[in-house]
Protein backbone atom coordinates (compact mmCIF):
# COMPACT_ATOMS: atom_id res chain seq x y z
CA UNK A 1 0.00 0.00 0.00
CA UNK A 2 2.65 2.65 0.96
CA UNK A 3 4.55 1.79 -2.58
CA UNK A 4 1.44 2.21 -4.42
CA UNK A 5 0.96 5.85 -2.70
CA UNK A 6 4.48 6.43 -3.29
CA UNK A 7 3.35 5.79 -7.00
CA UNK A 8 1.01 7.79 -6.94
CA UNK A 9 2.68 10.59 -5.05
CA UNK A 10 5.64 9.88 -7.64
CA UNK A 11 3.11 10.56 -10.61
CA UNK A 12 0.88 13.58 -9.28
CA UNK A 13 4.81 14.99 -9.21
CA UNK A 14 5.65 14.18 -12.65
CA UNK A 15 2.65 15.89 -13.91
CA UNK A 16 3.02 18.69 -11.64
CA UNK A 17 6.29 19.35 -13.23
CA UNK A 18 5.00 18.82 -16.65
CA UNK A 19 2.43 21.22 -15.28
CA UNK A 20 4.94 23.41 -14.61
CA UNK A 21 7.51 23.42 -17.57
CA UNK A 22 4.09 23.94 -20.17
CA UNK A 23 3.44 27.31 -17.67
CA UNK A 24 7.12 28.73 -17.65
CA UNK A 25 7.55 28.17 -21.62
CA UNK A 26 4.54 29.68 -22.37
CA UNK A 27 5.28 32.78 -20.18
CA UNK A 28 8.78 32.86 -21.45
CA UNK A 29 7.15 32.93 -25.09
CA UNK A 30 5.28 35.97 -24.21
CA UNK A 31 7.53 37.81 -22.20
CA UNK A 32 10.31 37.24 -24.72
CA UNK A 33 8.11 38.77 -27.47
CA UNK A 34 7.60 35.63 -29.41
CA UNK A 35 3.98 35.44 -29.43
CA UNK A 36 1.60 37.90 -28.48
CA UNK A 37 -2.19 37.87 -27.74
CA UNK A 38 -3.28 36.83 -30.98
CA UNK A 39 -1.88 33.68 -30.07
CA UNK A 40 -4.47 33.67 -27.07
CA UNK A 41 -6.90 33.69 -29.37
CA UNK A 42 -6.00 31.21 -31.33
CA UNK A 43 -5.62 28.73 -28.48
CA UNK A 44 -9.15 30.14 -27.33
CA UNK A 45 -10.48 28.50 -30.27
CA UNK A 46 -9.50 24.77 -29.18
CA UNK A 47 -12.83 22.84 -28.08
CA UNK A 48 -13.15 19.03 -27.90
CA UNK A 49 -13.85 19.31 -31.78
CA UNK A 50 -10.54 20.40 -32.53
CA UNK A 51 -8.37 19.80 -29.41
CA UNK A 52 -5.06 20.35 -31.24
CA UNK A 53 -6.08 23.32 -33.43
CA UNK A 54 -3.53 25.57 -32.57
CA UNK A 55 -0.62 22.92 -33.26
CA UNK A 56 -2.95 22.47 -36.48
CA UNK A 57 -2.56 26.44 -37.25
CA UNK A 58 0.62 26.63 -36.05
CA UNK A 59 2.08 23.67 -38.85
CA UNK A 60 -0.28 25.38 -41.19
CA UNK A 61 1.59 28.64 -40.27
CA UNK A 62 4.99 27.44 -40.81
CA UNK A 63 4.06 25.42 -43.95
CA UNK A 64 2.89 28.79 -45.45
CA UNK A 65 5.66 30.89 -44.10
CA UNK A 66 8.62 28.69 -45.56
CA UNK A 67 7.03 28.82 -48.79
CA UNK A 68 6.63 32.66 -48.48
CA UNK A 69 10.57 33.27 -46.77
CA UNK A 70 11.40 31.02 -50.38
CA UNK A 71 9.69 33.59 -52.73
CA UNK A 72 11.27 36.51 -50.64
CA UNK A 73 14.67 35.09 -51.02
CA UNK A 74 14.01 33.84 -54.63
CA UNK A 75 12.81 37.82 -55.35
CA UNK A 76 15.91 39.09 -53.96
CA UNK A 77 18.17 37.18 -56.16
CA UNK A 78 16.22 37.51 -59.23
CA UNK A 79 15.22 40.91 -59.22
CA UNK A 80 17.67 43.23 -57.67
CA UNK A 81 16.36 46.37 -56.26
CA UNK A 82 12.53 45.42 -57.02
CA UNK A 83 11.36 47.07 -54.02
CA UNK A 84 7.72 47.08 -54.92
CA UNK A 85 8.24 43.29 -55.74
CA UNK A 86 10.18 42.37 -52.44
CA UNK A 87 7.44 44.57 -50.36
CA UNK A 88 4.62 42.86 -51.76
CA UNK A 89 5.97 39.10 -51.01
CA UNK A 90 6.67 40.56 -47.31
CA UNK A 91 3.54 41.85 -46.66
CA UNK A 92 2.05 38.15 -47.50
CA UNK A 93 4.38 37.05 -44.45
CA UNK A 94 3.89 39.67 -42.61
CA UNK A 95 0.09 39.15 -42.56
CA UNK A 96 0.25 35.52 -41.80
CA UNK A 97 2.81 36.34 -38.39
CA UNK A 98 -0.30 38.76 -37.31
CA UNK A 99 -2.97 35.85 -37.76
CA UNK A 100 -1.28 33.78 -35.11
CA UNK A 101 0.58 36.46 -33.07
CA UNK A 102 4.13 35.64 -33.85
CA UNK A 103 4.99 38.86 -33.07
CA UNK A 104 9.26 39.36 -33.30
CA UNK A 105 9.06 37.96 -36.49
CA UNK A 106 6.00 40.51 -37.84
CA UNK A 107 8.26 42.90 -36.41
CA UNK A 108 11.16 42.17 -38.38
CA UNK A 109 8.85 42.04 -41.26
CA UNK A 110 7.65 45.27 -41.00
CA UNK A 111 11.68 46.83 -40.74
CA UNK A 112 11.98 44.51 -44.28
CA UNK A 113 9.52 46.78 -45.48
CA UNK A 114 10.37 50.32 -43.93
CA UNK A 115 13.68 49.75 -45.72
CA UNK A 116 11.76 48.42 -48.94
CA UNK A 117 10.10 51.98 -48.50
CA UNK A 118 13.33 53.91 -48.21
CA UNK A 119 15.22 51.89 -51.10
CA UNK A 120 17.80 50.32 -48.88
CA UNK A 121 18.93 46.89 -50.34
CA UNK A 122 21.33 46.31 -47.42
CA UNK A 123 18.78 47.26 -44.96
CA UNK A 124 16.32 44.83 -46.98
CA UNK A 125 19.15 42.18 -46.94
CA UNK A 126 19.85 42.79 -42.92
CA UNK A 127 16.11 42.87 -41.82
CA UNK A 128 14.90 39.49 -44.09
CA UNK A 129 18.27 38.14 -42.58
CA UNK A 130 16.24 38.78 -39.33
CA UNK A 131 13.15 37.18 -40.09
CA UNK A 132 14.78 34.00 -41.06
CA UNK A 133 16.47 34.02 -37.84
CA UNK A 134 13.31 35.09 -35.58
CA UNK A 135 11.45 31.97 -38.02
CA UNK A 136 13.93 29.55 -37.13
CA UNK A 137 13.39 30.48 -33.10
CA UNK A 138 9.94 30.42 -33.30
CA UNK A 139 9.34 27.23 -34.68
CA UNK A 140 11.95 25.48 -32.23
CA UNK A 141 10.20 27.25 -29.28
CA UNK A 142 6.37 26.32 -30.54
CA UNK A 143 7.34 22.91 -31.32
CA UNK A 144 8.93 22.47 -27.64
CA UNK A 145 5.55 23.81 -26.21
CA UNK A 146 3.43 21.66 -28.18
CA UNK A 147 5.18 18.69 -26.87
CA UNK A 148 4.53 19.88 -23.77
CA UNK A 149 1.32 20.20 -24.19
CA UNK A 150 1.47 16.39 -25.58
CA UNK A 151 2.93 14.98 -22.71
CA UNK A 152 0.89 17.74 -20.38
CA UNK A 153 -2.50 15.92 -21.62
CA UNK A 154 -5.56 17.28 -20.84
CA UNK A 155 -5.06 18.07 -17.44
CA UNK A 156 -2.29 20.27 -18.39
CA UNK A 157 -4.74 22.00 -21.72
CA UNK A 158 -7.19 22.57 -19.18
CA UNK A 159 -4.10 24.64 -17.52
CA UNK A 160 -2.72 26.22 -20.13
CA UNK A 161 -1.02 29.49 -18.90
CA UNK A 162 -2.45 33.09 -20.26
CA UNK A 163 -0.12 34.44 -22.57
CA UNK B 1 -46.56 23.38 -39.62
CA UNK B 2 -44.06 24.98 -37.96
CA UNK B 3 -41.24 26.92 -39.39
CA UNK B 4 -37.70 25.39 -38.13
CA UNK B 5 -35.11 28.09 -39.33
CA UNK B 6 -31.10 27.19 -37.97
CA UNK B 7 -29.65 29.12 -35.36
CA UNK B 8 -27.93 32.08 -36.87
CA UNK B 9 -29.18 30.78 -40.23
CA UNK B 10 -30.61 33.40 -42.81
CA UNK B 11 -32.77 32.44 -44.79
CA UNK B 12 -32.88 33.50 -48.58
CA UNK B 13 -35.15 31.91 -51.27
CA UNK B 14 -33.72 32.19 -54.38
CA UNK B 15 -35.51 31.55 -57.68
CA UNK B 16 -33.13 28.15 -59.12
CA UNK B 17 -34.49 26.62 -56.25
CA UNK B 18 -38.05 25.12 -54.73
CA UNK B 19 -38.55 26.70 -52.15
CA UNK B 20 -41.14 25.58 -49.18
CA UNK B 21 -43.37 28.16 -47.42
CA UNK B 22 -44.37 27.42 -43.72
CA UNK B 23 -45.70 29.85 -40.90
CA UNK B 24 -45.97 30.30 -37.37
CA UNK B 25 -48.40 32.50 -36.65
CA UNK B 26 -48.04 35.90 -38.33
CA UNK B 27 -44.54 34.96 -39.48
CA UNK B 28 -43.62 33.86 -42.86
CA UNK B 29 -40.36 33.00 -43.52
CA UNK B 30 -38.88 30.99 -46.87
CA UNK B 31 -36.68 28.23 -45.89
CA UNK B 32 -35.19 26.42 -49.32
CA UNK B 33 -35.14 22.65 -49.59
CA UNK B 34 -33.65 21.03 -52.07
CA UNK B 35 -34.80 18.58 -54.90
CA UNK B 36 -35.52 15.83 -52.07
CA UNK B 37 -37.83 18.10 -49.96
CA UNK B 38 -34.79 18.15 -46.52
CA UNK B 39 -34.17 21.53 -45.47
CA UNK B 40 -31.01 22.87 -47.16
CA UNK B 41 -28.40 24.43 -43.81
CA UNK B 42 -26.98 28.06 -44.97
CA UNK B 43 -23.08 28.18 -45.46
CA UNK B 44 -20.95 31.24 -45.33
CA UNK B 45 -18.40 31.11 -48.32
CA UNK B 46 -15.02 31.85 -46.48
CA UNK B 47 -12.07 32.62 -49.38
CA UNK B 48 -8.78 33.68 -48.48
CA UNK B 49 -5.48 32.06 -50.32
CA UNK B 50 -3.70 31.95 -46.52
CA UNK B 51 -4.37 28.82 -45.35
CA UNK B 52 -3.78 30.36 -41.46
CA UNK B 53 -6.37 32.83 -42.57
CA UNK B 54 -8.67 30.18 -43.79
CA UNK B 55 -8.51 27.94 -40.33
CA UNK B 56 -8.71 30.87 -38.14
CA UNK B 57 -12.13 32.08 -40.07
CA UNK B 58 -13.76 29.19 -40.23
CA UNK B 59 -13.46 28.08 -36.90
CA UNK B 60 -14.41 31.64 -35.60
CA UNK B 61 -17.67 30.77 -37.77
CA UNK B 62 -18.07 27.63 -36.57
CA UNK B 63 -18.16 28.74 -32.98
CA UNK B 64 -21.28 30.81 -34.33
CA UNK B 65 -22.69 27.85 -35.56
CA UNK B 66 -22.76 27.90 -39.36
CA UNK B 67 -21.64 25.71 -41.88
CA UNK B 68 -18.37 27.14 -43.43
CA UNK B 69 -17.03 26.05 -47.09
CA UNK B 70 -13.42 27.43 -46.95
CA UNK B 71 -11.82 27.85 -50.78
CA UNK B 72 -8.79 29.57 -51.68
CA UNK B 73 -9.74 31.92 -54.76
CA UNK B 74 -12.25 33.99 -55.67
CA UNK B 75 -12.44 31.58 -59.04
CA UNK B 76 -13.26 28.39 -56.78
CA UNK B 77 -15.68 30.88 -54.64
CA UNK B 78 -17.46 31.98 -58.22
CA UNK B 79 -17.38 27.99 -58.65
CA UNK B 80 -19.32 27.44 -55.06
CA UNK B 81 -21.64 29.97 -55.70
CA UNK B 82 -23.09 27.70 -58.97
CA UNK B 83 -23.77 24.97 -56.98
CA UNK B 84 -24.28 25.66 -53.32
CA UNK B 85 -28.17 25.82 -52.56
CA UNK B 86 -28.07 28.02 -49.74
CA UNK B 87 -25.11 30.72 -49.14
CA UNK B 88 -25.82 33.20 -46.43
CA UNK B 89 -22.72 34.93 -46.76
CA UNK B 90 -19.17 35.65 -48.61
CA UNK B 91 -16.29 36.72 -46.79
CA UNK B 92 -13.27 37.05 -48.66
CA UNK B 93 -9.54 38.08 -48.03
CA UNK B 94 -9.22 42.02 -50.16
CA UNK B 95 -6.27 40.31 -51.23
CA UNK B 96 -5.44 37.80 -53.37
CA UNK B 97 -3.80 36.96 -56.55
CA UNK B 98 -5.43 36.75 -59.94
CA UNK B 99 -8.66 37.45 -58.38
CA UNK B 100 -8.98 40.22 -55.68
CA UNK B 101 -11.60 40.13 -52.83
CA UNK B 102 -13.08 43.49 -54.57
CA UNK B 103 -12.82 42.10 -57.81
CA UNK B 104 -15.69 38.69 -56.25
CA UNK B 105 -17.49 41.19 -54.94
CA UNK B 106 -18.08 43.04 -58.00
CA UNK B 107 -19.35 40.07 -59.29
CA UNK B 108 -21.35 39.09 -56.74
CA UNK B 109 -23.13 42.32 -57.40
CA UNK B 110 -23.18 41.98 -60.64
CA UNK B 111 -25.11 38.75 -60.80
CA UNK B 112 -29.00 38.72 -60.70
CA UNK B 113 -29.20 35.83 -58.93
CA UNK B 114 -26.05 36.56 -56.08
CA UNK B 115 -26.39 40.19 -55.95
CA UNK B 116 -28.54 39.64 -52.17
CA UNK B 117 -25.64 37.66 -50.51
CA UNK B 118 -23.93 39.87 -48.35
CA UNK B 119 -20.51 40.15 -49.03
CA UNK B 120 -17.83 41.03 -46.15
CA UNK B 121 -14.42 42.11 -47.25
CA UNK B 122 -11.58 41.02 -44.64
CA UNK B 123 -8.07 42.82 -45.27
CA UNK B 124 -4.70 42.83 -43.39
CA UNK B 125 -4.12 46.79 -44.49
CA UNK B 126 -5.92 49.65 -43.30
CA UNK B 127 -6.31 51.47 -46.28
CA UNK B 128 -9.25 54.06 -46.13
CA UNK B 129 -10.04 53.85 -50.14
CA UNK B 130 -9.73 50.62 -50.17
CA UNK B 131 -12.41 50.50 -47.67
CA UNK B 132 -14.36 53.06 -48.78
CA UNK B 133 -14.43 51.56 -52.36
CA UNK B 134 -15.47 48.35 -51.08
CA UNK B 135 -18.42 49.66 -48.99
CA UNK B 136 -19.20 51.59 -51.85
CA UNK B 137 -19.75 48.86 -54.32
CA UNK B 138 -21.88 47.28 -51.84
CA UNK B 139 -19.53 45.37 -49.41
CA UNK B 140 -21.53 44.62 -46.01
CA UNK B 141 -18.35 44.84 -43.83
CA UNK B 142 -15.12 45.71 -43.60
CA UNK B 143 -12.43 43.73 -41.57
CA UNK B 144 -9.08 44.47 -40.16
CA UNK B 145 -7.24 41.21 -39.76
CA UNK B 146 -6.49 39.23 -37.74
CA UNK B 147 -10.26 39.07 -37.66
CA UNK B 148 -11.81 38.35 -33.93
CA UNK B 149 -14.67 36.89 -32.68
CA UNK B 150 -16.28 40.13 -31.59
CA UNK B 151 -15.82 41.05 -35.81
CA UNK B 152 -17.53 37.52 -36.57
CA UNK B 153 -20.35 38.48 -33.65
CA UNK B 154 -21.17 41.69 -35.35
CA UNK B 155 -21.37 40.54 -38.81
CA UNK B 156 -23.52 37.54 -37.78
CA UNK B 157 -26.17 39.58 -36.03
CA UNK B 158 -26.31 41.74 -38.77
CA UNK B 159 -26.77 38.43 -41.05
CA UNK B 160 -29.90 37.69 -38.96
CA UNK B 161 -31.49 40.98 -39.23
CA UNK B 162 -31.44 40.49 -43.43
Amino acid sequence: MRNLRLNSDSRRAARGDRAGALIRTGRILSRLGYLDEQFCQVEDLQDEASPNFAEEVATLFFKDSARLISNVEQALEKYPKDFNRWDAYMQQLKGSCSSIGASRMKSECMSFRDYCGQGNVEGCMRSFHKVKREHGALRQKLEAYFQLLRQAGPAGAATRPGM
Amino acid sequence: MEVTAAAGACCRGRGDHHAGEEERSSAKVVVPVGSDGAEVEPCVIAVDDSSVDRALVTALLRRSKYRVTAVDSGKRALEILGSEPNVSMIITDYWMPEMTGYDLLKKVKESSKLKQIPVVIMSSENVPTRITRCLEEGAEDFLLKPVRPSDISRITTRMLLH
